[in-house]
Formats: C-alpha cells, structure tokens, sequence
C-alpha cells in the first residue's frame, strides 16, 4: 500500500520521500517514477534502528524542501498460529507497527505543532476494532496505533493539524498474500486511492477502507463477547 | 536472532544532548525558520553543544520559551539551543525569598514554588511562560519598573557556558563586566545556564488593583507620574483608536501589595488555587476564545473592541479598589490562550509588536507623534500598553528615566511591505525623540537604529566583550544579524513570509 501511495502522489506531481528497509524495491520506485511530473526520494531505514530516525526525518525535510503529509505505512504480520504465544514474534510486531509508528510520528508531530500545518495519516485496521482469536498482538498493536493517533488529533487540533487513522480491510498485497481467502479485497492501488481521498477530506477523523468495512465493523463490534469467541472471525 | 540479544537490542537510548528537527518561530508567529533544536539538560551538554555546532562550522541561537515576539531566538541559518531541558528549582532559601533555579525554569514554575512560601517574582513579564534565561538574556521588565527596575536587578549571579566551553560565575562583584553585558546581552554572549534570583515577600496573594478611567494620554500620564511614588504597579491600556482631544484615552491599573494584617485569611489566597487563572471566559472554554477574538480582528471590530473597554473602564473606575490575585492581575495577557491565534493561524499571518520607548522630557510629543501617525497610515494598534521605566546598569539596556508604549500590528503575507514602511516612519519619530527599542518585542529595526539608540561607546564595549567571548562568531540569531549588520537602514528589509501548507 505504501509503494501505491507513492506511486499515485508522485503521478500527481508530488516530491514524496519513500521509507522502507529493501533498497532495491526503493530504487526502483524512484526509477518508475524518472519521467514523472514528480519525484520519489528513496531512504533505506529499519524502523527499528530508532537512532536513525532524527537525522533521517531532518534530510528528507532538506531534501524535500519541506513537509506537509506524512503517512506511516509500515508493518508486519507473521502468521500466528492458534496455539502459538511467541513473544519474539509478537514483540517484533509491537516494534514495526506501534514502536516505529511513534518513533516516526513523534518528530513529525513536533515538527507540524511548530509549523502549525500539516496532515498525518496513520494505517490501522480493521484487526484493531476487535480482540480476535487468530492476531491477539498484530490487533492490540493497531488498537493501541488508533489511540495514540486520536490522542494526536486532539492535541493537534488548535494548531491545524490533521490525523487520519486509516482502517483498511482486506487488501491484496504481500502482507495478505499467505491468507487462504480474502474476504471482500480490493486492490493495493484502490486502497491507495480510497486513502489520499479520504486524509484530504475534512470529513473522516477515522475511517475504514473501503468504508463498507464500517458496516461490518458496527457489527462485529456488537456482538457480545460470549458469542464473539463462539466465531471465527 | 537469538532471544537474548534481541531483548538487549529493545533497550534503546536516545542519543545526547536530545536534539529535534523543528520550525522555530517567534511568538508573533509572523517570523520564523527551520532548525536542529538542542535540548540539553545540563551545563555539561550544553558546552558539548557548543562542541557539535563548532565542529559542524555553523552558528546557534539561543532560546527560551520563544516569548520574544520577533526574531531574538531564532536562526535561519543555523541550530537552536533550547534551554527549557534544565528546569529544576535547585534551592529557595524561605527566609531570604532567594531562589536558585537552573535557567530554563519559568516565571510559572517560580511563582508557583515561591508563592506558597510567602514570596513572588519581583519582575514579571506580562505572560508567565518566559524562562529566567530568557528573562535574564533580555533583562526584562515588568508594570513595576519604575520602582523596582528589570529583572536584572534582582538577579544576584549567574552561570554561563561560555563558547569556549568555559563555565563562569558572574555576578556585581564578581567579573561585573560579564554580569552586566550577559543580562540584556541576548544571548551573544554565552548559555544562562543558572539564575540566583532574589523575590519580594508578600503578605497575602491577592493585591489591591482599582481602575482609573483617563480621558486622553495627557491626563494618564499625568496620573502616572503623580503616583510613581505610591503605586507598586502601574499601567495604562490605551486606546489607539481615538483622536483628537480623545487620543490616547484609557484605562490605568494602578495597583498595591496589602501590608501585614490586611489579607484576613493570607493562607488561602497564598495557594495556587487561589491564582488559578478562570478555565472559562463568560461561558466559553478558555481554549477556544481566540476564535471568538478572531471574528473582531480587523480595524472595525478593535475599533469597537476598545470603545467598549473604555466605556467599560469607567465602570471599573466606580468600583474601586478591589483585589486580584497576583497572577490574575499580573498575566491579564495569558487568560486566553492562543490569543495571538486571533491574527490568524496560517502561514504568514501573525503580529509584531513594537515598543517604543521615549525620555521622560520628549514623551509628551513622541508618543502623540507616534499615535497620529498610526493612525493617518492606517495601522493603528489593537492595543496599546503605556509603562513608566527607570535606568539601569545594564550594557545593552532599553531601560531609560521615562516611557514606553507597547503596540501590536497585525502581519499578514499581503501587507509586510506596508507594515514595515509604517514602523519605518514611526522608528524615525522615536529616534528623534531621543528614544529606543527593545529587541524582546522587535522584528523591525535595521542597524543605523541600533547604532543610533545604543551609542558607538556602548556598541564598542559590546563589540569587545563579544569577540573576547565568541571570537569564532557562533552565536547568533536572525535579529543580531538584523540589527547589527553593517548596514545604513534604520529599517531592515521584511522577512519573507513562511510557506506552510499547501
Ligand atoms: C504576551 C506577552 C507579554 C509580554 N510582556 C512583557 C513585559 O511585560 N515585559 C517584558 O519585558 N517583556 C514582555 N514580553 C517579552 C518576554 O518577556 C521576553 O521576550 C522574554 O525574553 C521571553 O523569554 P523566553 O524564555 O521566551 O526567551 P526567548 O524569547 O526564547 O529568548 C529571549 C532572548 O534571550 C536569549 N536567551 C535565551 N536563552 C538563553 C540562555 N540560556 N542564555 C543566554 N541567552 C539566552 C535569546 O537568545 C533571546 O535573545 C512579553 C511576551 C509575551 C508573549
Ligand atoms: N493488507 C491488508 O489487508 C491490511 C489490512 C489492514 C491493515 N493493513 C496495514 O496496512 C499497512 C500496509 O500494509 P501492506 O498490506 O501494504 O503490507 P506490505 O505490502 O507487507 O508492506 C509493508 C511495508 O512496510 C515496510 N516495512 C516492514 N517492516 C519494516 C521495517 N522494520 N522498517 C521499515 N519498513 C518496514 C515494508 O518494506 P520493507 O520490507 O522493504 O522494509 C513494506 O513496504 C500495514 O501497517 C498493515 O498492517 C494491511
């Protein structure tokens, strides 16, 4: 999704700086992107190398020449099995999806507080809006996500500062790849295009993407919890 | 990765001295710039600081709360230290009001630690958010001027990070050519990095405040000058809108400390609660007042504004004496936050504000000079502070034996030009009174008015201390470039306005 989102500002003529660990994937961003109306700046960074982060946000401000939408895309989720309880693997997802994402959008915050401008945009998900059976940590890591960026939001407000909390749904990338049955998927590059809509709107503070996934989520969440662990969802 | 070495990994450090990357602006919002901030949190990490930005070859800006409204603690071309990292109150001595605070502690932070202790600052500024070393840098000075002087006066000594890396106690006695160049030195000089200042004992926390309605500026300052002797505070609000035999009317605030025995229960008003500031204003929550303001933020909506206020203020007159918190009379500005929000918040829209400050014998005319130019420009201000002020021996000092009047002008991208061309005109009139300025509340003066206000013995000696001290030119700011460029304006060119947003 992050590449999708890169891909469409750049067509839209935006200098946009892409994060992400696979240099090459980066590069070749960068290259696609050659004869475009705009241009990608490619960082190779492990969001866990979270002494890197200052010196990074500072270039891509020089280099971008400034700053006014942030998206953090980045995350994990390793297969769980039903009777698995790996703290490695867990922690890793709490280090990708919540450590990365704050140690990310904490400078970026500050950065827009004093600039008293700009637009965060942070991808949840639909796995957050319920404790299920099959991702105990991959949905507390969004369900916590979504608490941090309201918290943002509402810090941010009186300084013109808006931040979107993204909820997708099933969406057809390698992150799902490995999932037996997509249940109502749409493509990367819809997804993509669903969230630049939606983060420039003033309408949405939080929404699911494609919004149908409201309707499911209402209901999931009103089912009582003695049911709710009868199900498979 | 085996497990053990991945949980060390998970114990992280941020590096030190903490630095961000962060726009830096004044609390005009209408200047400002992109910086590394450095927050150190210690004398020692402050000279480590200055090691960093040596060797990286560029300059640095020191910086407090950022209340200076224009350009003082702000580099666009280089880092930023912030001081607010080393903020502990080392020592209050209860019987002497003596106060030992690292320098990023606020005038908040100290009244709240001293007031309950029977003591408050003998100098604040109209808001309380100022660090003592930004107090110190600028040598600040409160409604009481007349009587007690700027905070330099009650600052015992100091420690500065020299930018050598040399760490100095400087005080009268002790090395008194420093102590009076640091203070009011803005931040030239070295990083404040210690404050021992001096508070007043105080028997109740309220004080005794009564209104005094004035019908022009003849009378308020006769009014003042008569009452210098017998007033612990004193201030007139004016009204830059009225004309003719009306100009300069206003409101004054004259106001007493209550003796022992007058406050009959001194140990509830000696509380914090009792300064608490209102969290709403007429209904609304405070937060949200500035977007009421906003809707009378043109020429129109303050002209009516301050009609009101001075009808208003004849009623205040009729009720007297009354009493106030010292909070609640001292920080009147902070009762709305972001009020500054009311002249916009997007790129480019702000205020400066500008405050003149004139001798006793030419104030008379400067400042009706001042008002009827405003006024035939078109940029009159929405509010305008009249204080009495007294000399001091500082080397950079504003203070002078007469007045000063304090206005704000409202800065959008479209009118810098105009605004500017306006101060210019106003900065001759001030100068040809014999007047100054004071860099704290400046975003406008260029450096023959430096030169000019200053005097060339007094910029010498300052020039001296500062190639002793920074003989490799590290500190600076967008205003010491400003203002004390080699250049013949006494208005320097406008800053262009940020782009943010899009
Ligand atoms: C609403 C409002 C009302 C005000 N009312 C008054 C008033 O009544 N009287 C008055 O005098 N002022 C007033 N001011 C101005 C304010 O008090 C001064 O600008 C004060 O200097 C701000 O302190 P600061 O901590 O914000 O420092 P900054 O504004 O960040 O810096 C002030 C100066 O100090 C220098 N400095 C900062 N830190 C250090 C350090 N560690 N070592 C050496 N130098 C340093 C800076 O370089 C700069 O030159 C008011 C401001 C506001 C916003
Ligand atoms: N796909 C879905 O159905 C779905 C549903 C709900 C929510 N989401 C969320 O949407 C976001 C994007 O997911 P996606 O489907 O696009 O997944 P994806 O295709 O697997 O992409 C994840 C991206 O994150 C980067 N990344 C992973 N670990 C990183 C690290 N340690 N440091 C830096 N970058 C790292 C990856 O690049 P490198 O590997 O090169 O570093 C990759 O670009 C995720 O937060 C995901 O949880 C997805």
């Amino acid at each position: 999704m992050g590449a999708a989102l890169v891909r469409q500002l750049c067509a839209q003529g935006y200098s946009v700086a892409a994060v992400a660990r696979r240099r090459e994937l980066l590069d070749a961003l960068a290259e696609d992107a050659g004869g475009g109306p705009g241009r990608v700046l490619a960082y190779a960074h492990d969001v866990n190398s979270i002494d890197e982060i200052p010196g990074i946000f500072e270039s891509i401000v020089h280099d971008l020449g400034g700053l006014d939408f942030y998206v953090y895309a980045a995350g994990v989720m390793p297969g769980v099995g039903p009777e698995e309880y790996d703290t490695e693997k867990d922690l890793a997802m709490v280090d990708v999806n919540l450590g990365g994402a704050i140690a990310w959008t904490n400078p970026v915050a500050r950065y827009f507080h004093s600039q008293r401008a700009g637009t965060i945009v942070g991808i949840g998900s639909i796995a957050g809006d319920r404790g299920r059976k099959g991702a105990p940590v991959y949905g507390a890591t969004k369900a916590a996500l979504a608490t941090y960026l309201e918290s943002l939001r509402n810090r941010l407000a009186e300084r013109a500062v808006r931040v979107v909390t993204i909820k997708p749904g099933m969406i057809e990338t390698p992150m799902t790849e490995h999932l037996d049955k997509l249940v109502m998927p749409i493509s990367a590059e819809k997804a993509a295009k669903d969230i630049l809509k939606v983060s420039r709107g003033r309408l949405w503070n939080e929404r699911h993407v494609p919004l149908r996934w409201l309707g499911v989520s209402m209901i999931i969440r009103s089912i009582p919890s003695f049911l709710f662990r009868r199900t498979n969802i | 990765m085996d497990s053990a070495a991945r949980i060390q990994r998970r114990v992280r450090r941020e590096t030190r001295p903490r630095q961000a990357f962060e726009y830096v602006e004044g609390w005009g919002m209408a200047v400002g710039a992109e910086s590394r901030v450095w927050k150190p949190t210690s004398a020692h990490e402050v000279s480590e600081v200055f090691d960093q930005v040596r060797s990286r070859g560029t300059t640095l800006a020191m910086r407090g709360s950022g209340c200076s409204y224009g350009d003082a603690s702000i580099n666009s071309r280089g880092d930023v230290l912030d001081i607010r990292g080393m903020n502990r109150i080392l020592e209050f001595n209860e019987d002497t009001g003596i106060a030992n605070c690292e320098a990023g502690v606020t005038l908040r932070d100290l009244w709240r630690h001293s007031l309950p202790r029977g003591y408050w600052p003998r100098v604040v500024s109209g808001t309380m958010f100022p660090t003592l070393a930004g107090a110190a840098g600028m040598n600040i000075h409160g409604k009481n001027n007349y009587k007690v002087g700027t905070i330099g006066d009650a600052i015992q000594d100091i420690d500065v990070v020299l930018p050598t890396g040399e760490l100095v106690t400087v005080s009268r006695a002790e090395r008194p050519e420093l102590f009076h160049g640091i203070i009011g030195g803005f931040g030239m000089l070295g990083a404040i990095t210690r404050v021992r200042i001096a508070t007043k004992r105080i028997h109740s926390g309220d004080i005794d405040v009564c209104g005094i309605s004035s019908a022009n500026l003849t009378e308020m300052m006769a009014y003042m000058d008569a009452h210098t002797g017998d007033a612990d505070y004193l201030v007139g609000w004016l009204d830059c809108f009225a004309k003719g035999a009306a100009l300069g009317r206003g409101l004054i605030h004259h106001a007493r400390y209550l003796a022992p025995g007058d406050d009959p229960e001194p140990e509830r008003t000696l509380t914090i609660d009792h300064q608490e500031l209102p969290g709403s204003i007429l209904g609304f929550p405070k937060g949200e007042v500035w977007r009421i303001l906003k809707l009378f933020s043109n020429d129109y909506g303050m002209r009516l504004m301050n009609f009101t206020k001075h009808q208003m203020g004849k009623l205040e007159q009729r009720n007297g004496w009354h009493r106030q918190s010292h909070a609640g009379f001292n920080f009147l500005l902070d009762y709305v936050p972001n009020w500054k929000f009311a002249y916009g918040r997007s790129g480019g829209d702000g205020l400066i504000q500008y405050q003149v400050f004139l001798p006793a014998e030419s104030a008379q005319a400067g400042l009706t000079a001042v008002l009827e130019r405003c006024q035939k420009r078109l940029h009159v201000s929405y509010l305008g502070v009249l204080k009495r002020h007294r000399p001091d021996p500082f080397l950079l000092t504003h203070g002078l034996d007469g007045w000063s009047l304090a206005m704000d002008f409202k800065v959008t991208s479209a009118n810098r030009g105009d605004v500017w061309r306006t101060t210019d005109e106003l900065t001759r009139i001030v100068l040809d009174h014999g007047g100054n300025f004071y860099f704290a509340k400046d975003a406008v003066i260029g450096p023959k008015t430096t030169r000019q206000m200053f005097g060339e013995e007094r910029l010498a000696k300052f020039r001296e201390l500062k190639e002793a001290l920074d003989p490799e030119d590290m500190l600076q700011t967008d205003l010491s470039r400003r203002a004390f460029g080699s250049g013949g304006d006494f208005t320097s060119v406008p800053p262009p306005a940020p782009s943010v947003g899009v």
